[in-house]
């Protein structure tokens, strides 16, 4: 039972343009344990959603999987082929994606839309039983019944982020990914969506994984806690731990830079910027911006070591439990 | 002093349909004065379709009120000569939430810089033309060697959106209406621009409008928040009280929503989904629907300002005991903490 239900180890991401290869995630390894959120937290660009979007394997070229193992409940998702891999979307993984404004199809009634993956998956339904399905998952993320016959423009944001949720739980997937789900609702509408998403959670036994850029959305709805940084995960732990005992210097800083209730007026932003993904510079990539800098940093690239109990880091201050 | 920016009573009505009209009220009837002399930040706060931005496009001369005036130095904007109409384009200047679309691909972003100082005639050589920019994007951070010459696409986000704020700058502007200027910013990046519009007030004696859903960082840089609900005001005063002691049951929402980076801070019972919403009375308080503490008299009649403090109004009936404030006397309770701190 405390066998993960996602192992994604070395996994290499990167993309072809003209002028070299972009490693847009580039050796990243965790796992999602059975019934649990992971939150994966970055700035733009970090590689959070391309990593997220790699595991479900919707990405297309000129970006390619270069290595690395997805293992879904046991099953290498790399090595399925594209139908094999189709008919496990929905069914074993499913995504609510970033935007739930642009990702519903304008012309076409909720209800086909909730039933459309469905049917694509080879689930045969009556009429009835299609009326049932529709009242069921409506019902599951508490719109009304009437939501059935209407257009995406009808609804508001928070109804159209509701009805994604809905397509993504149809099939009972084992694993949701949640790219940035509540990025355009407003603080109470959000708070709501992640409400529900949590009800799902504990009710049906996903297991979820968050994207997302908002540290408070983070503390508030996640059991981990993994900090991406350039294509890499710089840091990994329990959320507590990651939020109160942060070790890599750029978790420290990027809690600094958040707005506490506590203490008005103090925060920080990070000096620097990113470096490019095109050509990065050996050692670590966040060398150029840390205020701990060691001669080292510049060298070696700092290995990913579990630093305390279930607490990993990529960075030369620390050192193996 | 005449405050350089005056909303009294401002409302917008949109009105849609030729036989059956309808009409829906983005903003009403709200006063608020902004660059009275106490360079301040005032936060205003509200969800989508509140009437935030409705509020920042009557002051910055975008739309027409449909109700009440917008006074530039005491006269009306809409009824001002040319001149006077060009001064005030100078001295109120607007920084806008996305810093990819505003950029023109094709030009330079030294362009961008270069066009409003041209056109206001701010400057006599293109010497003294290069040095304004030059301190102008100092003044937001930015080294002028690695910004001037380049093509947006050659920036980030991050610098980008501060660019916009050094094309504010250039032109030596009294008011910035800074509509969501960070929403689309990563937080490393964030605090830096907040930082940078805190400098603009305590440096530059600049007001600033900030118009935003983010009650966090309203609570960090602004001095007063008002709180819209629906087009109106219904929470006004100083940041600190309205974010830790939030009294309009509409605030507490707000605030109990605000998800802190901080796992000892968590959300406490998330306000149960209503879909089938009643609709709000004509008469009544618009927020009735959906409060805790509805109470009859809110469905029959529309609550006015309460001072509930020497700093903060509120427009709920569970404060009528409190003194009754004029609608456009809220400004009273806005105080500058610049003022306080200093």
């Amino acid at each position: 039972m405390n066998e993960p239900i996602l192992t994604v180890r070395n996994m290499r991401f990167y993309y072809h343009t003209e002028a070299g290869p972009v490693k847009a995630v580039d050796d990243v390894s965790f796992l999602v344990e059975r019934g649990k959120t992971l939150g994966l937290v970055g700035e733009s660009g970090c590689g959070k959603s391309t990593a997220a979007m790699a595991i479900m394997r919707l990405l297309k070229p000129p970006g390619k999987l270069e290595s690395g193992e997805i293992l879904l409940d046991g099953i290498d998702l790399a090595k399925l082929s594209e139908e094999e891999m189709r008919q496990a979307r929905l069914r074993g993984i499913s995504l609510i994606p970033q935007g739930s404004m642009n990702s519903l199809n304008p012309v076409l009634r909720i209800k086909s839309q909730l039933l459309d993956g469905l049917l694509d998956h080879g689930e045969t339904m009556t009429g009835a039983e299609k009326l049932a399905m529709i009242k069921e998952l409506l019902e599951e993320v508490e719109l009304p019944v009437s939501v059935a016959g209407m257009f995406p423009h009808e609804l508001s944001g928070g109804m159209k982020q509701r009805v994604c949720i809905a397509i993504a739980i149809s099939m009972k997937p084992k694993l949701v990914v949640a790219d940035e789900p509540t990025s355009a609702l407003d603080v109470v509408v959000q708070r709501q969506t992640i409400a529900t998403i949590e009800r799902l959670r504990q009710e049906m036994g996903i297991s979820i994984i968050l994207i997302g850029h908002d540290m408070g959305l983070m503390a508030q709805s996640v059991d981990h806690l993994g900090v991406m940084y350039a294509g890499q995960l710089a840091e990994l732990g329990g959320m507590v731990d990651v939020l109160k005992d942060p070790l890599h210097p750029y978790t420290k800083l990027l809690i600094k830079t958040l707005p506490l209730l506590a203490e008005r007026g103090h925060f920080e932003g990070i000096p620097g910027i990113t470096p490019s993904l095109l050509n990065p510079p050996g050692g670590c990539l966040f060398a150029s911006r840390c205020p701990s800098v060691l001669p080292i940093c510049s060298k070696e690239k700092p290995i990913w070591i579990e630093a305390q109990k279930g607490h990993c880091v990529a960075c030369h201050l620390c050192k193996e439990n | 002093m005449v405050a350089l920016l005056t909303l009294k009573n401002a409302s917008k009505v949109y009105t849609s349909g030729m036989v059956r009209q309808r009409s829906i009220t983005a903003l009403q009837e709200t006063t608020l004065s902004i660059g009275d002399g106490k360079p301040r930040i005032t936060a205003i706060v509200g969800e989508s379709g509140s009437g935030k931005t409705t509020m920042g496009m009557l002051i910055l001369g975008f739309i027409r009120p449909t109700g009440g005036t917008i006074l530039f130095e005491g006269k009306n904007l809409w009824k001002v000569s040319r001149p006077v109409w060009k001064e005030y384009r100078r001295q109120v200047q607007a920084i806008f939430q996305d810093p990819f679309e505003v950029y023109n691909p094709f030009y330079k972003v030294d362009h961008m810089l270069e066009v409003p100082i041209i056109k206001f005639k701010m400057s006599r050589t293109k010497r003294e033309r290069r040095v304004m920019i030059e301190d102008a994007l100092k003044a937001v951070g930015l080294r002028p060697e690695e910004t001037l010459g380049r093509y947006p696409h050659q920036l980030s986000g991050g610098q980008r959106q501060r660019i916009m704020v050094a094309r504010a700058l250039v032109l030596q502007p009294k008011v910035i209406i800074a509509d969501e200027p960070v929403s689309m910013v990563d937080a490393s990046l964030r605090a830096t621009m907040l930082k940078s519009l805190q400098a603009l007030r305590d440096e530059q004696g600049i007001s600033i409008l900030y118009i935003t859903h983010d009650l966090a960082t309203a609570y960090h840089i602004s001095d007063n928040i008002l709180i819209l609900y629906q087009g109106r005001v219904v929470e006004a005063g100083d940041a600190n009280l309205v974010i830790t002691e939030p009294q309009h049951p509409y605030s507490q929402l707000l605030v109990g929503s605000i998800p802190w980076p901080d796992p000892d801070l968590k959300w406490g019972e998330a306000e149960q989904v209503t879909v089938h919403r009643e609709k709000p009375s004509e008469f009544g308080c618009p927020f009735a629907p959906r409060c805790r503490h509805v109470m009859d008299i809110c469905r029959q009649k529309a609550p006015q300002f309460y001072q509930t403090d020497t700093t903060r109004a509120v427009e709920c009936f569970l404060f009528q005991s409190s003194p009754i404030l004029d609608k456009d006397q809220i400004d009273t309770v806005l105080c500058s903490e610049y003022d306080r701190v200093q």
